[in-house]
C-alpha cells in the first residue's frame, strides 16, 4: 500500500493492517539535529491525534502524534539509542513505531504523496 | 571572540574528522566534530568500556617560564600552585577581580625552576581572553608563551592503558594527575616517524585516561596510529559532554561562568588550605575578600549552590530551565542537564538557593509548560575510576 502522510509530518506505511510510523524528511529538517525521543508503551492503546511521544532537538521540542487509532506493537530501540537517526534516515531506519489498525477507514482522510509534496511545501 | 562572519578555524584533524564521515558543528571558533556515524550514545558507551579518542586541540595551551612563574600563576588563582610537586598537574580557577570565575583549566609543573615550565591547558572559548588577561596581570613576572602549535588529543576509558602502554611502555607508572614526556613510533606508510607527546594522566570524562600534547604537524598521524588499535573509536563533542556531565565536571560558559564564585560553584576542594584565612599564603588572588568570606559562611555565605539534579521522570531536563520548591516559588535554574546515557536518567546540574541544595531535596522544573519533578544528588552521576594506583 502506498505511504500515507498527516499534517504534523508523519508518514505510515500500512501493511496488513500495521502501520509504521515516522517523521517526514520535511519534519526532521524543521527540527534540526534530534537528541532525545521518547517513545509509547508497547501495548498501549492510543486514539488518533493522542500525543504518543516526544521528539526533542537541539532547537525545539515537538510530540508526536498516534496518526490513527490502534494499539503500540512495537518500537524503534535502535531510534532511543541513536536519536539521529530521524535526522540521517528519518523515511527508514529512523521509524518511530508500529501501530496495529483498529479503525482501518481513518486511513483515507489522510494525504497521499502528491497531497503531502503541495501541503509541506505551503507551511 | 570570533564574530560570525569569520570563517571557522580546523584543527589539525579536520581532515580526519571529514574522512570519518563526522557531523561537524562550530564550538569555540573551529569546526568541530559533534559525533561520528555510530551516534552520541554509542560514543558515549565506548568511551566507558573501550578507549575514546577525542580531538581537543580547539583548547588553549600555554606555557610559563622564569624562577617566578608558579608563584605569579598563583596571584591570578585561590589554588596552591608553588607547592605542586614536579610532574603534577592539578585544576585551577582564574578569577576576577569580584572572585568571578572567568575560567577554569589545568596546569602542570614541567620543573620551572629548572629551565621548564608550567604548562596551562585552557577552555577553546576563553583562550584569546585568558592569554590576554593573564599576559596584563603577570607578563612582566614570567614568559608567557601560546603554543598555537600544539594539538591535543585526549584518549579516555578503562582500555586508554591498555592502548598507551602498548606504544609508550612506562607510560602505565603514571598516576591520575601527573605528567610526563613519551615517544611513539608510528609506521603508517612504511616510514618510521617518531611522535613526541607530552601526555598527562587525566581527562574530561571520569574515566581513567591520557591527555596528549603533541605538535600538529605530528597530530594526524597520532591520530591515525591510536585510531588503528583496536580498543579505540574516535569520539565527538556530544559524547564529550554527556560523559562531562554523568561526571559530575563543570562545563565553562554552563555551569561556570563570572558571575560564579568557587563558593556558589561547589568548587572550594580546589581550594587548598594555604591560601584559605590562616593559611600561609592566604589570599593574594583576585576576589580574595570576596571568596574568603563565602568561605567562612555566616552572613557572608553565598546566597546560592551549585547542586546535581535527578529527573523522577525520563524527561531530560535542559540548560536555562527554571526551577521551583514544591510550593511553587522560583528557586533556581538549571545550567547543564540531559539524559545520562550510563546511568539511564536524566541528570543536570543548577544553581539553586541554599536553602534548597541538601541532598534530597525535591523540586519541580518547568518543562513545555509540565512540572518535572527532580531530587538533588550528590556528584559524580556515575562514580569515576581515575588511577591513582
Amino acid at each position: 500500500m502506498a505511504i500515507k502522510y498527516t499534517e504534523d509530518h508523519e508518514w505510515l506505511d500500512v501493511d496488513a493492517g500495521c502501520a509504521t510510523v515516522g517523521i517526514t524528511h520535511h519534519a526532521q529538517d524543521a527540527l534540526g539535529d534530534v537528541v532525545f525521543v521518547d517513545l509509547p508503551e508497547v501495548g498501549k492503546h492510543f486514539d488518533a491525534k493522542e500525543v504518543a511521544g516526544v521528539v526533542e532537538s537541539v532547537k525545539a521540542a515537538a510530540d508526536v502524534y498516534m496518526p490513527v487509532s490502534g494499539e503500540v506493537t512495537e518500537v524503534n530501540e535502535a531510534l532511543r539509542a541513536d536519536p539521529s537517526l530521524a535526522n540521517s534516515d528519518p523515511l527508514g531506519a529512523g521509524w518511530f513505531f508500529k501501530v496495529k489498525l483498529s479503525e482501518p477507514s481513518q486511513l483515507d482522510a489522510l494525504m497521499d504523496d502528491a497531497a503531502y509534496g503541495a501541503f509541506s511545501a505551503n507551511t | 571572540m570570533s564574530s560570525s562572519t569569520d570563517p571557522l578555524r580546523q584543527t589539525p584533524l579536520h581532515t580526519l574528522h571529514l574522512e570519518l564521515d563526522a557531523r561537524m558543528v562550530p564550538f569555540a571558533g573551529y569546526d568541530m566534530p559533534v559525533q561520528y556515524p555510530s551516534g552520541v550514545m554509542a560514543e558515549h558507551h565506548h568511551t566507558r568500556t573501550g578507549a575514546g579518542l577525542f580531538d581537543v586541540s580547539h583548547m588553549g595551551q600555554l606555557r610559563l617560564l622564569g624562577p617566578d612563574a608558579a608563584a605569579a600563576l598563583e596571584s591570578l588563582m585561590p589554588v596552591d600552585v608553588i607547592d605542586l610537586p614536579v610532574g603534577k598537574q592539578r585544576y585551577g580557577l582564574l578569577l576576577n577581580d569580584a572572585g568571578g570565575i572567568l575560567d577554569d583549566l589545568m596546569f602542570v609543573n614541567r620543573d620551572y625552576q629548572h629551565n621548564g615550565d608550567v604548562f596551562v591547558i585552557v577552555n577553546g572559548a576563553c583562550k584569546v581572553a585568558d592569554l590576554a588577561h593573564i599576559e596584563a596581570r603577570i607578563g612582566s613576572r614570567c614568559e608567557v608563551i601560546a603554543c598555537p602549535e600544539l594539538a591535543l588529543l585526549a584518549l579516555q576509558g578503562p582500555q586508554a592503558v591498555t592502548v598507551m602502554q602498548r606504544l609508550a611502555p612506562g607510560i602505565e607508572k603514571l598516576l591520575f594527575m601527573s605528567g610526563g614526556r613519551f615517544s611513539v613510533m608510528s609506521q603508517a606508510q612504511g616510514t618510521h616517524q617518531q611522535i613526541d607527546i607530552f601526555a598527562t594522566r587525566s581527562g574530561y570524562t571520569g574515566e581513567d585516561g591520557f591527555e596528549l600534547s603533541v605538535h600538529e604537524k605530528k597530530a594526524d598521524a597520532l591520530a591515525r596510529l591510536l585510531l588503528a588499535q583496536p580498543e579505540v573509536k574516535p569520539i565527538g563533542l556530544g559524547a564529550r559532554n554527556s560523559l562531562r556531565l554523568e561526571a559530575g565536571l563543570c562545563l565553562y560558559g554552563n555551569d561556570l561562568d563570572t558571575t560564579t564564585t568557587p563558593v556558589e560553584a561547589g568548587l572550594t576542594w580546589a581550594i587548598q588550605k594555604v591560601r584559605r584565612s590562616g593559611g600561609a599564603r592566604a589570599g593574594g588572588f583576585p576576589g580574595a575578600d570576596i571568596v574568603l568570606a563565602q568561605l567562612a559562611g555566616g552572613d557572608s555565605a553565598p546566597k546560592r549552590k551549585r547542586v546535581g539534579l535527578k529527573a523522577l521522570e525520563r524527561i531530560p531536563v535542559r540548560e536555562h530551565t527554571l526551577l521551583q520548591d514544591t510550593a511553587g516559588h522560583p528557586v533556581g535554574e538549571v545550567s547543564s542537564g540531559l539524559l545520562g546515557p550510563t546511568i539511564n536518567e536524566p541528570v543536570a546540574m543548577a544553581y539553586v538557593l541554599t536553602g534548597c541544595a541538601g541532598p534530597g531535596t525535591r523540586l519541580n522544573a518547568l518543562v513545555r509548560g509540565k512540572l518535572v519533578p527532580m531530587e538533588v544528588v550528590a556528584m559524580p552521576f556515575v562514580p569515576t575510576r581515575y588511577h591513582r594506583g
